[in-house]
Formats: C-alpha cells, structure tokens, sequence
C-alpha cells in the first residue's frame, strides 16, 4: 500500500515546522547567544561624518580603561595587509579607515574588552581628527564634473563612476520607437532601503592557536561563500576555516556581503589568543550593511495605439554607496535588471545602466530583490500604469492584451531570457474578481464626488529565480550550483545535510518533505542541517529566492540516487531482477505480485546488513545540482486604497495577491512567505525608506525614522493560487521567498497613484508618505524623493 | 545600547528622593517610567552621575477626579491607566483620545504622564494635553511644594523649571468652568512614531455654548504650542461651520513648524488646520445632540 | 555571587561599584551582584543564561526583548537590571510548565505565527499580557495590543490567528 503523501509530510502538506519547537520555547541558538569560554567583545567606533580626510587618531586614553585588551586602527590592518578587503563585486572595500572615511557609519576603530559596555566607554574615548569634504549622496551630483572624487584609493578610477553596461537590440529599438503611435515616458527613484532583518549582524571569531584551526560563528547566509573569501583574505587555509551560521534572526539579502566586522573579529581573536564576539547594534547595521534598491529610472514604452507593445528603452542610474559591494552574479553589473517586462510579448528592448560611488554605505543589491529583479519589476508595473492612462486604456486589459499567453511558452524575452510556464492570464482574472474591479471605476467617480478619493493598483510579473546556470552565472568565479547530502540510517531514519543556510524560510521542515516525496521516509524521520561548512556540502547559499530552485532540486536529485540503490536492494531482497520491481511511495514491490514488497525502512536495514552482492554497504549520497535555467514563479497583485483628501493619508482597503509559485512544497511555508513580502511591500510603499541631508548625514539610521510597519498599520491579506509547475525543476517548483517584495509594490503605488491621478500626477516616489500625497493632490506634479532631503526652513 | 556608569539609589519616600538630589547638585535625574531617560543614556545622549528611582516611593500612583471636577494625576500614574479609564473618558476626554496614542502599549506601561510632560519633549502629546487643559504641575523641594504652570514649566526643548532638588509629584487639572469635552489627533506614520503634527483641544461647554476653550500643539515648534489665544473667539458662543474655519486657521498660524522629511512646514500647518477643524466639528456634533 | 555580563564571578571588579538584588525569575528567586548600568535585558540573557529574550534595536522601538514584569509587558532593554529588586519577571523559558506548553507556544506553532523566531519570544509575552487580561480579542483589539512588536517575517496576519487559537483554546480550557 502506498503511503498518504500528505500524512508523511510530503509535498502539499501544510507541515507544522520543526524549528519552531527551539523558537517558541526561546531556546534558539543566534549568534549573540553563544558564549565561548574567554570569550572577549568588540564595539566598532564610526565615523560620524560622510566623508572626511582622517588627520589623526589617538587611542590613548582608550587603553586606560580597566578591561580593554586591544584596540585596533586602520593603521594597524594596514600593516597586516588587512585594511582594505575585496568585494563580492570586485571593488575593494576598506575594514578599517585608513585615509578618509567615505560614508557616515564607516567602521574607523574597533575595541576588544572585557565586555560590550566597557568597550563602548572605551569606543568614546578614541580621539579622531576629522577634516571635511564635500558629500555626494545622489549619482547626478556624483556624475557632474567638478563633483569630488570620493575613490581616490583607486587608481584609474575615472570619476566617480563605478560601471556602464548595456543589453538589447539598440538599433532594433530605436527603429520601433520612431514607429511607434505613442511613447510612454516614467521617472522615477526606487529609495534606499534596508533590509532590516529584526536580529543585527554579528560573529564570533575564535582562532585555536593550538590547532590552527579558526572556527568563526557568524550570521551569514552564504558560510560557504565566507570561507573562501576568509581564505583569500586572511590567507590561512581553506581546511582550517570553519564557518558556522547558527540560527539567524533573519536576512532578507543583509547577511550576504562581507563585513568589515566579521574581518576585524577574526584579527583580534588572532591577535588577543581569544574568541572574540562582535555584536553589531541596529544602528550600526542600518548605518553601514547592505542596503537594497536606490536606482533612478528613464524609462520609454513604443505604442501602438490599440495598445501593443512595440518596444522597450530604459535607463537606470544606479547608487553604489562607497563600496562597489553588490552581492550578484559577476556578468551582470546591475544584477538581472533586464528581467524587466519578461512576462509582456515585446518584439525588442534595450537596457542602458550606469553606477556611481556616493557618500553612502556600500552595497544595492539585498533585501528580498532576486539580484535587482525588484528594481526591474517595479520599473516595468510603474511603466505599464503610466501607459495604460496615456493611452486611455484599462489597466487589466492592457495587461491582457500584451501579457505573453499560454500557447506561447517557452518564450524568449527580448533580453534573451528563456520563461518556461505560466497562466498569466488565468492569475489576472482570478484576482481582478477577488478585488471587485467590475464596476469599480463608477465606485470611483461617485466617491470622488463626496470627497473620497478610491484607487486600485494592478500589479503583474514573473521574475527570474534559482540562480543559475553554470553557463552564465558566478559569484567571484564560483559557479551558482548548490547541494544536497542523505545519509539513510539503518532505521530508515535520515540526516540531510544542504549548501542552503535559511534564516525563516523553513528549510528544517521542507526540505525533509522532499525527501519524504521522493523516498517515502516520513518527514518526521529526516534531521535536516545547514550552515556549518565543516559538514555542509558546499553551496551558495539562501538570497534571491534561490533555494528551493537548487538546492531544493538537489535534495530530489540526491533522493532519487538513493532510491536507485534501494531499488537493487529490493530486487535482491524481494530475489527478482530489478526489472520486475515498481515502487509506490514507500515501497518497492513486484509487478506481477504487488502484494510482495519491501519497505524504504527494510532496504535501509538491509544495506547494512544484507546487501547484494557486491555491493558496497550504507545508503547515503550527495548530489550537486546545476540548474538547466532560472525558474519563473508568476505574480498578480491587486490593492484597492482610500485617500483622505486633506490630509494625504492613505488606508488599504484590501489587498488580493495570486501567486503562482509552481508546486508548493508546504502551502502554509509558501503563504507566510506571500504575506511577509507585502508587508514589506507596504512598508516600502508607505514609510520605510534611508534618505540623505546636504552633509550626508543618514536620515534612517535607528528605528526612530526608518520605520517598519507595526502589526496595526498593516493590511491584511487575501491569498490565491494557480499552479503551474515547473517544467524543468525535479519537482516541479519554482520557488516564491521573494515574489511579494518584487511585485508589491508597485501595486501599493499604483493604486495611489490611480486614485489622485485626476490631478494629473502620474509618479509619487515611495515611500508615499502624507505629505507627499498631499503635495501631488494640491500641484497636479509629480514628486520626487530624491535625497537630499530639506531639513529646515 | 550601552550607558555610561552612574550611581543608583532606590529611596523610599520622597523626602529621601529630594535629599539625593540635593546632595548630587544637578549631577542627579529622577527616574519613574524610565522610557525616555533611559533611551537617551543609552544612546549616551545623556550621562547622568546618580539616577534616583522613584518608582519605590508608595502613594504616588493614583490618578481621580476630586467632587470639583479638578483632575490630580500622581507621579507614578502610568499611561496605561488612563488608556480606557472611565474617569477620564467621563471627565477629561481630550486626556481619553490622547492616552492611545502615547507611544506604543509596551511603554504605556511603565512610562508616566507626569514623567512625560518633564522630560518637555516638544512632540509630547501629555505636554499639548496639560496646556490645553490648563493645568500645572505640583513639584516638592526641600522648602516644600509650590505649583507650576504649563506656561511656567516648559521653557524650551527637554528643558523644564524644575529646580535640581525638586521633584514633580502631581498634575493638575484644574476644576472646569463647565463640562469638559474634547479630543486629541495625532498624524504619526506608525504607532511609535514621532509625530507629524498633533493637536489638543480641551472645551468647558454649558450646553451648546462654550465657556472655556484650550487648544495646544505637539511637534510643530521647538516646544509645546499653546493655542488658546487663537481659540478665544469660541467663548460665549455656540460652535458653528463659521467658527470652526476661523478658530482652524488661527490656530494653524500659531504653529512654527520645521521642514523635514516628515513634510514642509506648509504642510504641517494644513494638519494642524485639519485637525482642529475635524475635533470641533466633532464636537459640534455631539454638543447638539446631547442638547 | 556576583554576575558581571557573561561569567559570574567570584567577586566585583576593582573600583566597580555594584548592587546586590534579587528578582523572581520563572518563579525562581535569583540573588545577583549588578552595575547599576546594567540593563535587564542584559543580566537575563548574560547573567541569568536566559537567551531567550532578544536585542533587537538601540532606540527602544521593536519589543525583541519584552518580558512581563509583575504581570505587565515591558521592553527589557528599557529597564536597568537594579530597578527589578523585589519585583517578579517572566520570561519566554517561563511559559511551558516541564510537559506542557502554553496554549499561546501551540498556537504560535499551529498557525505559522514565526519564520526566524526572533521576535517570536516577546511577540507571546505581550500577547499573553493581553490574554490574561481579555481572553476573547477581536483581531483588532489583537493587533492594537502587539502594535509595540516588530516582525519583519510574517506580516502578523498568521500572529494574530495564533492568538485567536490560543484564545479560543484558553477560554475552553477554564470552562
């Protein structure tokens, strides 16, 4: 008898998780957690200005404070070889200031003491002399020609520009363009953001002087990754490091890059003989850690005036901060940012992008945005919003008409990405009904005329996820596969160990539903480990929705190795050829007598006690999956909105989401995921954003004024699924961690956006906060957020 | 995250209490609620030598209305006792809208009205919500107690007029002319927010006409706005449409707003203009059906 | 006993003025030796090896690290370890009774109420505050009292439903 997929925990199962069981009793285990015997703690002095010549540091009187062990400069790095370190993009970023500091936050001290309060007193005590520049904080002051050079360390550095790179047909595009009936123009600034995840960055270093060995816990969603970059920088060998990400508080992207941090922990415990924490505080990391988005759209969309689109051009000028420390695939200078308007049948398109260095903290791509995909997608709905008006046409139907149809997969987008699947227009229709869009725009004008202003904002895409191919996609030339490793008990329990590292997304709990799809073994019966590279084959880590796509796959792929030699097993115990044997979930048995069979658990004893022939003994394997393509989840999202008229504030009235994700391993995992993603669309879109004053100073530093939503601002959220799996992915998922970041919020604007666009305003810059909406309802203009913000009257 | 060192003590009465801070000359700060002391030594935005914890002291938690309709809130009265506080809502109805918007729940625990309207934070909604109603602060020293109008308490921001050795110990509100009605609107972004603009009106109605009128502002200024003057123009008369327009845009040009990111000062007097035409309209609305 | 951040110690420091108190933990007496500079959060997660209130933010805005004390949610990191002399704290180790857990932990489980867990130990405590004061929440009244917790996994949607349950199980429970 088969066994009930659902009852073992297989796919489908709304399984309840196994991590929670830690959580909820508070016995997880995040890196602050974790003491070590001897164990010493650093506090990182910052630079309170954006960008300064440093004249002169005197840590004197630092060293006068009982319990402090060491404190260490940029000087000192400096003589280690260690002050400045690379990037994942290949720039370099500085561990400790040296000359100048270029960004206010930038790690300029670190102390070592007894303890964190004994460190932050000595912190204060540092004396650092600071000479002023001028600061840069946004690229069209960092591009123009007397703007001052904020890479001075760099030689051949041509100004303050970072890369140029381009994609598409250009003269293919232009041609359509002159041909075009209409063109619809946008721009607009994606703000900064951060990811924000609840716990900080932070690790322990411990350097085992008597061994050689450094064992560094830390909260990074890539240990693997860390490894090889501690290796390179540190030059010490890769077998000797050991990263371990315990628990993480969350990532969203944050816990990706490098930190400065991180390298100065590990000189220390070198240096003192001690394990060495550091525990970065929420301004520190919101100050200084891997941000996501600010990048400045032109955009052009070629019309025919019955509304096909005929071509694409954007432009996209990209804010770096100081450090080129984009955590993406080396080919791709701004990530995959010409995924844009992958789910719309366009004949051609052409993508310019430009990045330059400001006075800002390093970093762009983070915070739930699929390499840049969030820039593309929200560039490409603002676009199509835009148009759909110029044209006088219905936003669904637009999107209808031009949404690239079943019959038409796989499809080749105009920047040469290959999508494989989807119902785009099933999801359409399923959420324009769950909004009440029939009859909504006579709801609409009647409102208006009692002085509420109603608006719904549509929201569609597909976004490239699963990175990828070994083909076109790297990091620091390390290919984009991931990795899987069973070891089946004698029991028929398991341990399954991946080169993922989650930080909420479940994997304890889904990852063990694969294998139990794929061997029958109930969930319940598979430990599920990641995050120790001592034990962890080797992977590249948990960011842009890459998990379940490959490492995901690579735990089918390594189950069904295993059950390829349980199935000699079988054959050998049940005495057939292995011809004769079928399996069910669970279960070989033979054909002509289904009655006869063997369980999973009875090949497991078997292949420690009983094996065939021949055959070598245990039952475990790994598998290294590199996937064939990226995968292609599809969104439609719908959000209704009220704004008060006098005030600028705006309520959400409902918000409808319908995801089609391809299979979902566990329906509940893949819903929490849905629902924390339009929060953070909503946050985006509403209040959170890091901006900038004429001196640099970061507007968004501490949880005062960048602000997330709270449980009582937020919308609820209902929930719809189509299914359409994924041709290519062993079973046949295409992975959604990030789909509502990506595809959020752009509905959120664009239902503001419908309802004060009477006015005439076709762009408000998130976050769209009161005073904005108030100032676009009063002028009929667009409004810009680009920093520097006005401080003062 | 981390203080500096200071010393502590725990007194147990408020003679005591005043001794230490007497022996510590103005090195020395009260601590009650402790939600914004602590935040700013934390932050080392302040670096105390002594911290002098109140909240040992018995029969300083109390808050009632006297049979005169005088309203005495004690100093270890947290937030969230006047949070849906059938006193308050009966009584004091601006103090009942404002209670909610306090911060957030978790504060509202511990912090303290009176603690609130010391620490003088221009964006304090306790600080609008005493000018507006009229009231003062009862401080002890070593000499004994004296009063302590709004007017005369709040001299600038963070800043109070509460001599070193002096602790504040009750507010006020004094007995209405008639009976008291108002309400408290806020524009934060989010729950815990700094506030965009707020605005406090506290009314003394004999029936439908208005006998006593307060209106205060929060974070439109470098310290509380007191509005009153602006409201004047309501006294002896029923609240009309034409009132309310009126008292609105006087009162908005009393704010001194700052252009920050929040919004430009034009826009925060809008607020404030809003505001204040919505609570009298309101009012209005319920003066006359309670007619 | 003294207890000066992570290893407790034989005796104080030189020079470091320290006192001695003693708080009702999980309904444990606790006797330690402190800096008054010392927050709570700080004594329970180092002093007390109670790791399960967290540190999430410098500015006292995000409710990681709150606990009941005497029966009221507070931010930990907004208290100093002295001012909780004589008082009675719970902590999130202090919800489960040695075969049980309480009905608030099932309901958090049940329902997907948490992704990392970061949150998840104060996000039950505040809830429980309410709980204990109104056993039957509407989803307003739920979000309203959680409105001083940040999560950044969830979108609270599946936290409130974890109250609902542990409401509606509590409720049973006393009848």
């Amino acid at each position: 008898m088969a066994l009930d997929e659902i009852k073992i925990g297989g796919l489908g199962a709304s399984r309840r998780r196994v991590e929670d069981n830690r959580f909820i009793r508070g016995k997880g285990n995040y890196v602050d957690d974790i003491v070590l015997p001897g164990m010493l703690h650093m506090e990182i002095l910052r630079s309170p200005v954006a960008h300064a010549r440093i004249k002169s540091i005197d840590v004197s009187k630092a060293y006068d404070i009982p319990g402090v062990r060491l404190v260490l400069t940029g000087e000192m790095m400096a003589a280690r070889n260690l002050a400045w370190m690379p990037t994942l993009s290949y720039d370099t970023q500085a561990v400790l200031a040296t000359d100048k500091v270029r960004f206010q936050g930038q790690e300029v001290a670190a102390v070592i003491a007894d303890d964190p309060y004994i460190a932050k007193d000595a912190c204060e005590a540092i004396v650092v002399e600071y000479e002023q520049l001028p600061a840069i904080v946004n690229p069209m002051q960092a591009m123009s020609a007397d703007a001052v050079i904020i890479r001075d360390d760099k030689e051949n550095q041509p100004g303050n520009k970072v890369f140029d790179w381009e994609i598409g047909d250009k003269a293919a595009t232009d041609k359509a363009f002159a041909e075009a009936d209409v063109i619809s123009k946008m721009e607009l600034h994606y703000p900064r953001s951060h990811p924000s995840p609840m716990e900080t960055c932070g690790s322990i270093a411990d350097y085992d002087r008597a061994t050689g060995k450094l064992t560094v816990y830390m909260t990074s969603q890539a240990p693997h990754i860390v490894r090889a970059a501690v290796a390179m920088v540190a030059e010490l060998p890769e077998h000797m490091i050991r990263i371990v990400s315990p628990d993480l508080g969350g990532g969203f992207g944050n816990k990706v890059p490098i930190y400065p941090g991180y390298v100065v922990s590990i000189l220390a415990s070198i240096l003192t003989e001690r394990p060495v924490k550091w525990i970065e505080d929420k301004t520190g990391n919101l100050i200084s850690t891997g941000f996501g988005r600010d990048v400045y759209l032109q955009g052009e969309l070629a019309l025919r005036k019955d509304g096909k689109m005929l071509g694409m051009r954007m432009k996209t000028i990209s804010d770096h901060g100081a450090f080129y420390a984009d955590a993406q695939p080396s080919k791709f200078k701004i990530g995959l940012m010409h995924s844009t308007f992958a789910c719309y049948d366009i004949p051609t398109a052409h993508l310019e992008s430009v990045g330059y260095y400001t006075n800002k903290a390093p970093g762009g791509v983070a915070y739930r945005c699929s390499f840049r995909v969030t820039e593309a997608m929200f560039f490409q709905e603002r676009m199509v919003h835009a148009a759909a008006n110029d044209l006088g046409m219905d936003q669904a139907e637009f999107r209808r008409m031009n949404l690239v149809q079943d019959d038409m997969f796989p499809y080749r987008t105009a920047f040469g990405f290959l999508t494989d699947s989807g119902q785009y227009g099933k999801c359409l229709d399923i959420g324009l009904k769950a909004i009440g869009y029939d009859g909504y725009k006579a709801e609409q004008l009647e409102a208006r005329k009692r002085g509420k202003l109603i608006g719904i904002g549509i929201s569609t895409m597909t976004e490239p996820l699963g990175a990828g191919n070994s083909r076109e996609y790297d990091i620091l030339g390390i290919k984009m596969f991931d990795s899987a490793e069973l070891r089946v008990h004698m029991s028929g329990k398991a341990i399954l160990r991946t080169g993922a590292m989650n930080q909420g997304q479940g994997h304890q709990t889904t990852w063990a539903q694969i294998v139990a799809h794929e061997l029958g073994i109930p969930a319940d019966d598979v430990t599920v480990e990641e995050g120790d590279t001592d034990t962890a084959p080797f992977g590249m880590g948990t960011y842009a929705s890459r998990s379940t796509p490959v490492a995901g796959a690579a735990v089918a792929m390594v189950s069904r190795k295993i059950r390829a030699k349980a199935r000699k097993i079988a054959a050998h115990l049940l005495e057939v050829s292995e011809e004769d044997i079928e399996w069910e979930l669970g279960r070989f048995y033979v054909r002509s007598n289904k009655e006869r069979g063997v369980t999973i658990q009875d090949c497991a004893m078997a292949a420690y006690s009983n094996m065939p022939d021949g055959m070598e003994p245990g039952l475990e394997n790994n598998a290294y999956y590199d996937p064939p393509n990226l995968t292609w989840p599809f969104a439609a999202y719908f959000v209704k909105v009220e704004v008060d008229a006098e005030t600028g504030v705006w309520d959400v009235l409902k918000v409808v989401a319908v995801d089609d994700c391809g299979v979902r391993i566990n329906p509940m995992v893949v819903e929490g995921q849905i629902m924390g993603g339009l929060t953070e669309a909503y946050a985006m879109a509403s209040m959170q954003y890091q901006t900038y004053d004429e001196e640099g100073n970061c507007i968004g530093a501490n949880y005062m004024d960048y602000l997330l939503p709270t449980a009582w601002e937020t919308p609820g959220f209902e929930l719809h699924e189509v299914v359409t799996p994924c041709p290519h992915h062993p079973i046949g998922a295409k992975g959604v961690g990030e789909c509502a970041t990506v595809a959020g919020p752009a509905a959120f604007v664009n239902a503001v956006i419908d309802a004060v666009g009477h006015t005439g305003v076709r762009n408000i810059d998130m976050p769209m906060m009161p005073n904005r909406v108030y100032e676009a309802l009063m002028t009929g203009k667009d409004i810009s957020g680009m920093p520097p913000v006005k401080m003062g009257d | 995250m981390y203080p500096s060192r200071f010393g502590y003590e725990s007194p147990k009465t408020i003679e005591e209490a005043i001794a230490l801070l007497d022996a510590h000359a103005g090195e020395a700060k009260v601590l009650s609620g402790g939600q914004s002391l602590i935040p700013m030594i934390k932050l080392r935005f302040s670096a105390p030598e002594m911290l002098v914890d109140i909240n040992g002291i018995e029969g300083l938690n109390y808050h009632r209305v006297d049979p005169d309709g005088s309203i005495h809130i004690g100093a270890l009265c947290r937030h969230e006792e006047l949070e849906n506080c059938a006193i308050m809502e009966e009584h004091a109805p601006t103090i009942a809208a404002a209670a909610p918007l306090v911060s957030d729940p978790i504060v509202r625990t511990r912090g303290t009205f009176v603690g609130s309207v010391c620490h003088a934070d221009p964006q304090g909604d306790w600080s609008a919500t005493m000018t507006a109603m009229g009231g003062h602060i009862v401080a002890q020293g070593p000499k004994g107690t004296r009063e302590i109008s709004m007017k005369d308490f709040v001299i600038g921001p963070f800043q109070n007029t509460l001599a070193f050795n002096e602790i504040a110990i009750e507010a006020v509100i004094p007995a209405p002319k008639g009976v008291r009605v108002g309400s408290y609107l806020k524009l934060e972004r989010r729950v815990g927010d700094f506030a965009t603009a707020s605005v406090a009106v506290s009314l003394e109605m004999n029936g439908e006409t208005v006998v006593g009128a307060g209106i205060a502002l929060a974070s439109v200024g470098g310290r509380t706005i007191d509005a009153s003057e602006a409201a004047q123009s309501l006294v002896g008369k029923k609240i009309t449409p034409e009132l309310i327009a009126e008292v609105a845009a006087a009162v908005a040009a009393t704010a001194e707003p700052r252009t920050d990111h929040r919004g430009s000062s034009d826009y925060k007097r809008q607020i404030v203009k809003v505001f204040v035409s919505r609570i009298l309209t309101g009012l209005a609305n319920t003066s006359q059906k309670a007619a | 006993m003294t207890s000066l951040y992570d290893e407790v110690q034989a005796a104080p420091a030189p020079g470091v003025a320290t006192r001695r108190v003693t708080i009702k933990v999980n309904g444990d007496d606790r006797t330690v030796d402190v800096e008054p500079r010392l927050l709570l959060a700080h004594l329970l997660r180092q002093g007390l090896k109670l790791t399960g209130t967290h540190s999430g933010c410098d500015s006292s805005n995000c409710g990681a690290c709150v606990i009941l004390f005497d029966g009221r949610p507070i931010k930990s990191c907004t208290m100093l370890a002295v001012q909780a002399d004589g008082h009675s704290l719970e902590t999130v180790e202090g919800l489960a009774t040695a075969s049980e857990l309480h009905p608030i932990q099932e309901g958090f489980k049940e329902e997907h109420g948490l992704h990392c867990g970061f949150c998840t130990p104060g996000m039950m405590l505040a809830a429980k505050a309410l709980l204990d004061q109104n056993n039957d929440p509407t989803e307003d009244e739920i979000r309203w009292a959680l409105s001083g917790n940040l999560c950044r996994c969830t979108g609270y949607q599946n936290i409130v439903k974890s109250v609902l349950w542990a409401a509606k199980k509590m409720r049973a429970e006393s009848n």
